[in-house]
């Protein structure tokens, strides 16, 4: 028949989930042929599909989409978040193979395969949910190939750890990103970052330098930085060891200092505070959290697996300056050392809601205050 | 911040009878808002005109005013009830427009009584078009170049020497856009411009650029007073900017918008509802041009609203709910989410599911009225499906809204050619999405569909999917493959079987998944379910993990309001149903329309939101595996179910199949009454055009014709000739061959009386009996009933008794039947039986104190009228009077005839109660709308010869009360033969002056016509109606109706004389 040919992406070929319980989900193709191994989390957001593509925090990370249609408005240049694809898979339950958006460039299908990466497509997500929701985030893999040694592709992916997270995602070099009508100079430290932190600075009169995750404190010294912003960033933060170290040095000076995410969990660690990882992590664009100095709650972008123990944050550190308000869990923290402080979500978005972009101007506020010290 | 303290007691107003563009979403709010309101220990006083809905049941509130819904009677409650609050944004734009008058005339402020969650301030800048727009420019929002101006001229100067054309007319203050529409030229303008002007309210029109062709996105936001706000759910129309969105196919969430557009719109939502200070639910609509991130802002509506009862059944979130607890000063982060339990409602919905609205339009039932849409909503309500993919939702709106659809092909568009296709694409009217379907499978590429329609090419790519897939299911083996990308699709295996001429090699179940607004990242309780095709079985698992041993009922709803099946059956569907979990069984409920209260997810044990069609009703079936269905409550859309549930072995509890169709087969129906010896119109069946006319002039004109098993006398009409007889049949073969025949009866224009009972096949219950003001001819839904009778003898209410006894026995009636009888000539005559709920249950429940629904609902399970203390046959009327008054949308429906008939043609429905008939009959006509009192100082009549006689004593009575009578030449003859003074006026078709200029002067209250034939909209009489409809003039088609309303003006009523009447206290 002549329409077989516009069906065909629902006669792609076939591809496997299999989770580290044994689990073993049937679906189609998407994207490159082949076998990935990650952490299978899911996010909720129901938009921003290529912002998620193109976050480093994934690094690692095979990504469930709980919304069923993704690929909608196609993929175009300008949202991208990064340089590239950094998640290991991509689930999900049905793609568009004809998006229609006045700056769509080419089809999901189209980008998952130029990055070289494994997807799969017509799985029940929502199934797939619910099980990371009772048993917490669970390694996995997609196959193009239908394994003939299951055992064995157990093993890896039971194997299987994020290692090295942060080191593989940052630049190895310094890069500057000027604003229109300069007024502050910002380190902007790249632990995996995402570019609207930049442009929210830009934005702002902020000249960027965005430098390695390794930069020290004599690094940065010769910038005259007026500000320091720590960057969002996969994997377990407890593992930065070296970095830890650097940013106690650097907290030793009196410049200002916001964080976001992977930075915030840093910035915990340096000062004395504990992370842990939570059962299934916060992903998604509608996380509600509570300001507490404003007693106001807004909703949030997020991204972590791991988050900072509240009541690891004591007095001779800080406070716990925001929260989640569905399970409590810190999402911010004003700290003792002046003009500091650091946030678990994502204020710049991109996915997401813009509600919480007054960070940003607390930050330039904490700059211009220490400026006029 | 907790519940404030200084609020004690509050006044809830409701928004009336339904009319399109205000329908049963107000009673799912009210319902929600009175418990709500009522769990935080508060007093609620409710005033609402409508007896059909289930917040204006006795134990929704302290105190319940079925009264009109006007000014001076509120002002009245409050100086009654010394409520210190008012809750206005609850009852739609009704409720919201009184409110802001009261509170601007000063007289909350002087009863001390506070408006919350919204102030006049907030109001009118979101109502009056200059003030809304100054406040978004104020805020840098855009908006669309417009002007406010009130005369025409100005509105010209502007569009010629501004804008340019198209431009868009929208009148001030007006509900559902009333009196606007778009305007190709000049010529356009200077029409709908004029009639804009005088339907607002302030004389105010907003001329603006036309965006249409720019994709429609809806935002529901909630804010709190400290501020905080969240969006609960975008929506997306896929008819683009132009048509009105209650009008649109709307799909939820938004899915055509990359995230930097979903976020620049949600921003400004935002921004305005912040800038509003809105304290609860506020609905944005933006205009979003496809090609760039240019938009505007179109409209604000600072209320719940349709567009929030659809974001609330779409997301799980309640939003009437959440708007109350924050009116009463509950911040967002203090109100749990009832859904999760865990999570609070400041947080917001992700859905892991698409969902489609899909509009019900009455142009089956106004043949004649234009089809078109625009800016004017049409639809007198909407259905709801929800699905894993847009296509399966699609198909299942498709399959709900009733037009007899399994799939998108519409039979009627199979007649025209490729070019006549194509050419109606251009057509802005309910079946383009039909059209568009037909377009792609004649071959007609995406480009040229999208180029005509604008319909964003997502959608027509999704459409187009669905004539794939058809092509692909009639060639090649049926694999499972293939057959499961079908059911994802949404085909039912009836559609898949029939196209592929193969069996299903493996057949699906369907597999239900729970609307939990989280996207299933917490675990949720929320007995909220629809169907899509996985392993996985949530309902099956929620079912185990629920348990609780008891029976199963699942109760069937009655789909989307129409004329003739409105919110009644809801209200028998939710009383049902908490009748059964009363008597300790589980009660489900299996409905599609978001707009009711039947499916707010907290009033069953477990909501299904399916299609009611066989195939879809299977997969509930499977999975709940209930112990009985009750059908009786749910209108004809349940009833239809009968016979396919008794085929499955489903135990129906109720009056059986059998004896269902003894009482709608003409023939088994004939031999029935003959057993009974009860008289009947002489009647006659048919199939096709010469059998009709031949049976119809063996009886003699004049004769009723009607399709065997309606209801709303749909399609039903008196024809006077041949020629109608001919007319109607074309109508009605129109999609086909008849599967039932047409019934044919001798018309019998006698006194019209209804009842309904409650039948436990032993002993019947009448709880009260209905007399209508209008004679038969009238269908019941249009005519004003009164309860108790009031010119009926003992002797004919003692027959009345009798043949309900008889019939109930006889058709073995388990529950509810429904009997509509004529007096004749002193001869009681039986002209229908309807063994099921009707729309009179609701408001005789009310008035009679008769819980007519729990009644039948036990009686159902085993019950008996004496096990429950009542007594056989008539209950003894109380002490009040209770007249219902029909409300009709004519004035939205362009070119519809407003001349009543068998064919019902209100959507909604008014109460008044008193104590003794005129009053009664003064507060329901005031409810309906009817201005009682002189304003101008002529009434028109122009009446069909066979009304003359009782039209000279209605005039009599009009002159007598100060009226100059104006008539036509034969009216006008005849007046004056018989003695009454009457003025001659030309009539439309005649030169001027005539009955077209004089409606322009103010002088006319009120237009008495008839004519022998009306419908079609070319004839004078019918464009006679309709001009002094768009005049906002009374018009009467009914001698009945008008001498009812000319005694009330006689009788001098005022409201000081009548009582404002708690219905707790009857």
């Amino acid at each position: 028949m002549t329409s077989s040919s516009k069906m065909a992406y629902r006669e792609g070929k076939r591809a496997w989930l299999i989770l580290a319980d044994g689990t073993v989900y049937s679906g189609f193709s998407l994207g490159a042929m082949g076998t990935t191994i990650g952490e299978v989390v899911f996010t909720t957001g129901m938009t921003g599909y290529q912002e998620t593509l193109t976050d480093p925090s994934y690094y690692g990370q095979i990504v469930t989409q709980t919304f069923p249609l993704i690929g909608n408005y196609g993929v175009n240049t300008i949202d991208p978040e990064s340089s590239r694809i950094w998640l290991r898979g991509y689930i999900i339950r049905e793609w568009c193979y004809e998006p229609s958006n006045f700056r769509s460039k080419s089809t999901l299908g189209e980008y998952l395969s130029q990055n070289d990466i494994v997807g799969i497509y017509d799985i029940d997500t929502r199934a797939l949910t619910k099980k990371i929701r009772e048993y917490g985030v669970m390694n996995g893999a997609i196959t193009t190939h239908y394994p003939e040694d299951m055992d064995e592709l157990l093993e890896k992916i039971r194997n299987f750890e994020i290692t090295d997270a942060v080191k593989s995602v940052s630049w190895d070099s310094p890069h500057y990103f000027p604003a229109d009508d300069p007024k502050y100079d910002v380190v902007l430290f790249d632990y995996g970052l995402k570019r609207n932190i930049a442009r929210s600075l830009n934005k702002r009169g902020c000249n960027v330098t965005v430098v390695p995750y390794d930069y020290t404190l004599k690094d940065i010294d010769k910038l005259h930085p007026d500000g320091i912003m720590l960057s969002n960033g996969p994997g377990d933060p407890a593992e930065n060891t070296q970095v830890i170290e650097n940013l106690k040095e650097i907290l030793k000076t009196d410049i200002p200092v916001f964080g976001i995410c992977l930075g915030h969990q840093l910035m915990a660690l340096a000062t004395g505070g504990k992370t842990a990882k939570l059962k299934y992590g916060h992903r998604g664009a509608n996380q509600p959290v509570v300001d507490v100095a404003l007693d106001r709650v807004f909703v949030t972008t997020q991204n972590h697996g791991y988050y900072v123990v509240n009541d690891s944050i004591t007095p001779d550190i800080g406070k716990v300056s925001h929260y989640n308000a569905n399970d409590g869990s810190c999402e911010g923290v004003e700290y003792k050392r002046p003009y500091t402080f650091t946030v678990q979500f994502h204020p710049e978005a991109a996915a997401g809601p813009q509600d919480t972009q007054y960070l940003f101007d607390r930050f330039i506020n904490n700059m211009e205050e220490h400026k006029n010290k | 911040m907790p519940l404030r303290k200084d609020i004690h007691k509050v006044l809830v107003i409701g928004s009336g009878p339904i009319v399109i563009g205000q329908a049963a979403e107000f009673d799912y709010a009210g319902n929600q808002v009175c418990r709500t309101l009522r769990e935080e220990g508060l007093e609620v006083v409710l005033v609402n005109s409508n007896p059909a809905t289930i917040m204006t049941d006795k134990t929704m509130a302290d105190k319940v005013y079925i009264e009109p819904l006007i000014v001076p009677v509120l002002k009245k409650i409050i100086k009654k009830e010394k409520p210190d609050s008012i809750l206005p944004t609850m009852g739609g734009q009704t409720g919201l427009t009184l409110a802001m008058q009261l509170a601007k005339e000063g007289f909350l402020d002087e009863q001390n009584v506070k408006l919350l969650g919204a102030d006049p301030v907030t109001i009118d800048k979101a109502e009056d078009r200059q003030l809304f727009k100054d406040m978004l420019e104020g805020i840098g929002e855009p908006v669309i170049p417009s002007k406010v101006v009130t005369d025409i001229d100005s509105a010209l100067d502007f569009a010629d020497n501004v804008i340019g054309y198209p431009v868009i007319v929208r009148p001030a203050f007006t509900l559902g856009g009333t009196g606007g529409g778009i305007c190709e030229t000049r010529e356009e303008l200077k029409v709908i411009g004029s009639a804009g002007l005088r339907q607002s309210p302030i004389t105010q029109i907003l001329v603006e650029r036309c965006v249409s062709g720019w994709k429609e996105i809806e935002f529901e936001v909630m804010r709190d007073a400290k501020n905080n706000c969240i969006t609960v759910c975008s929506m997306e129309n896929i008819d683009p900017v132009g048509v009105h969105t209650g009008d649109s196919i709307v799909v939820a969430p938004a899915v055509t918008l990359a995230d930097k557009e979903y976020q620049m719109l949600r921003t400004s939502a935002i921004k305005i509802i912040q800038e509003l200070g809105v304290e609860g639910g506020c609905n944005c609509q933006f205009a979003l041009n496809p090609d760039s991130f240019e938009y505007a802002v179109i409209e604000v509506n600072p209320r719940v609203s349709r567009s929030s009862a659809l974001a609330s059944k779409a997301t799980g979130y309640p939003i009437a709910k959440v708007a109350s607890r924050i009116a009463i000063g509950y911040s967002l982060d203090e109100i749990k989410n009832s859904v999760t339990g865990k999570t609070f409602a400041c947080f917001e919905p992700a859905l892991d599911y698409v969902v489609v609205k899909f509009p019900k339009w009455p142009f089956d039932k106004f043949v004649y009225a234009k089809r078109t849409l625009g800016t004017q909503m049409k639809a007198t309500g909407e259905v709801m499906a929800i699905g894993s993919f847009f296509e399966q939702a699609l198909m299942k709106a498709v399959r709900s809204i009733e037009l007899g659809l399994e799939t998108m092909n519409l039979p009627k568009l199979k007649k025209l050619t490729d070019e006549e296709v194509q050419q109606k694409l251009y057509d802005t009217d309910d079946e383009r999405i039909f059209v568009v379907y037909e377009a792609f499978k004649r071959g007609i590429d995406l480009e040229t569909i999208f180029d005509i329609t604008k319909i964003d090419r997502w959608f027509l790519s999704k459409i187009n999917n669905l004539v794939y897939m058809e092509m692909f299911l009639a060639d090649g083996d049926l694999t499972e493959e293939k057959y499961k990308d079908a059911k994802d699709l949404g085909f039912l295996d009836s559609t898949i079987r029939e196209l592929s001429g193969q069996e299903p090699p493996k057949r699906l179940p369907a597999a239900f998944k729970m609307v939990d607004t989280c996207a299933a990242e917490f675990a949720a309780e929320t007995p909220y379910f629809y169907a899509t095709y996985d392993d996985e079985n949530e309902a099956e698992e929620f079912i185990e993990e629920h348990s609780t041993g008891k029976k199963k009922v699942i109760v069937f709803g009655s789909g989307p309001i129409r004329i003739g099946q409105g919110i009644e059956f809801d209200y028998c569907s939710v009383h049902c149903i908490k009748a059964l979990k009363e008597a300790g069984y589980e009660a489900i409920i299996v409905n599609n329309n978001p707009e009711t209260v039947s499916t707010d997810f907290d009033i069953s044990d477990r909501l299904y939101f399916e299609p009611l069609t066989p195939e879809d009703v299977d997969g509930v079936l499977e999975t709940e595996k209930p112990w009985g269905a009750i059908v009786q409550f749910g209108g004809q859309t349940a009833i239809k179910l009968t016979k396919h549930l008794t085929d499955k072995g489903i135990n129906i509890l109720g009056t059986s199949a059998d004896d269902i169709d003894a009482a709608e087969d003409r023939e088994r129906f004939n031999e029935l009454l003959d057993k009974c010896g009860i008289p009947q119109p002489e009647g006659k069946t048919a199939f096709t055009a010469d059998v009709a006319v031949k049976e119809a002039e063996e009886l003699g004109y004049p004769v009723l014709l009607r399709p065997s098993y309606v209801l709303g006398g749909q399609n039903m009409i008196i024809a006077y000739s041949k020629a109608d007889v001919v007319e109607y049949m074309g109508i009605i073969t129109r999609n086909g061959e008849l599967e039932n025949p047409v019934l044919i009866d001798k018309y019998l224009m006698g006194q019209e009386i209804e009842v309904d009972a409650v039948c436990d096949g032993t002993d019947f219950l009448i709880p009260g009996v209905m007399e209508h003001i209008e004679r038969a001819g009238v269908h019941s839904g249009d005519s004003i009933s009164v309860y108790p009778p009031y010119a009926l003898s003992q002797s004919v209410i003692d027959k009345i008794v009798e043949y309900t006894g008889m019939l109930a026995k006889e058709l073995h009636v388990l529950g509810l039947v429904n009997i509509q009888y004529v007096l004749y000539e002193n001869t009681l005559y039986v002209i229908e039986v309807n063994p099921r709920s009707s729309r009179t249950v609701p408001y005789i429940s009310k008035v009679t104190n008769v819980p007519i629904v729990d009644l039948a609902t036990k009686i159902l399970l085993g019950d008996t009228l004496k096990g429950m203390g009542y007594a056989t046959g008539l209950v003894p009327s109380g002490d009040y009077i209770a007249v219902k008054v029909p409300v009709f949308s004519f004035p939205k429906l362009t070119d519809a005839d407003s001349q009543l008939g068998p064919e019902m043609k209100s959507t909604g429905e008014v109460l008044g109660i008193d104590k003794d008939l005129e009053s009664a009959l003064y507060k329901g006509l005031l409810g309906a709308g009817y201005e009682l009192h002189k304003v101008g100082d002529v009434v028109l009549f122009t009446v069909k010869d066979a009304d003359k006689p009782d039209a000279l004593t209605v005039a009599k009575k009009f002159e007598k009360f100060g009226y100059k009578i104006y008539a036509t030449t034969g009216t006008c003859d005849y007046f004056k033969k018989h003695g009454l003074d009457a003025h001659h006026i030309n009539k439309i078709n005649e030169p001027e002056p005539n009955t077209d200029t004089i409606f322009d002067t103010g002088e006319v209250d009120f237009v008495i016509s008839t004519s022998k034939i009306g419908r079609d909209p070319a004839m004078a009489s019918v464009q006679m109606r309709r001009k002094a409809i768009e005049r906002s003039i009374i018009t009467l088609t009914s001698m009945d109706t008008a001498n009812a309303l000319a005694n009330c003006l006689l009788s001098g009523k005022t409201l000081d004389s009548v009582n404002m009447v708690d219905i707790n206290t009857i």
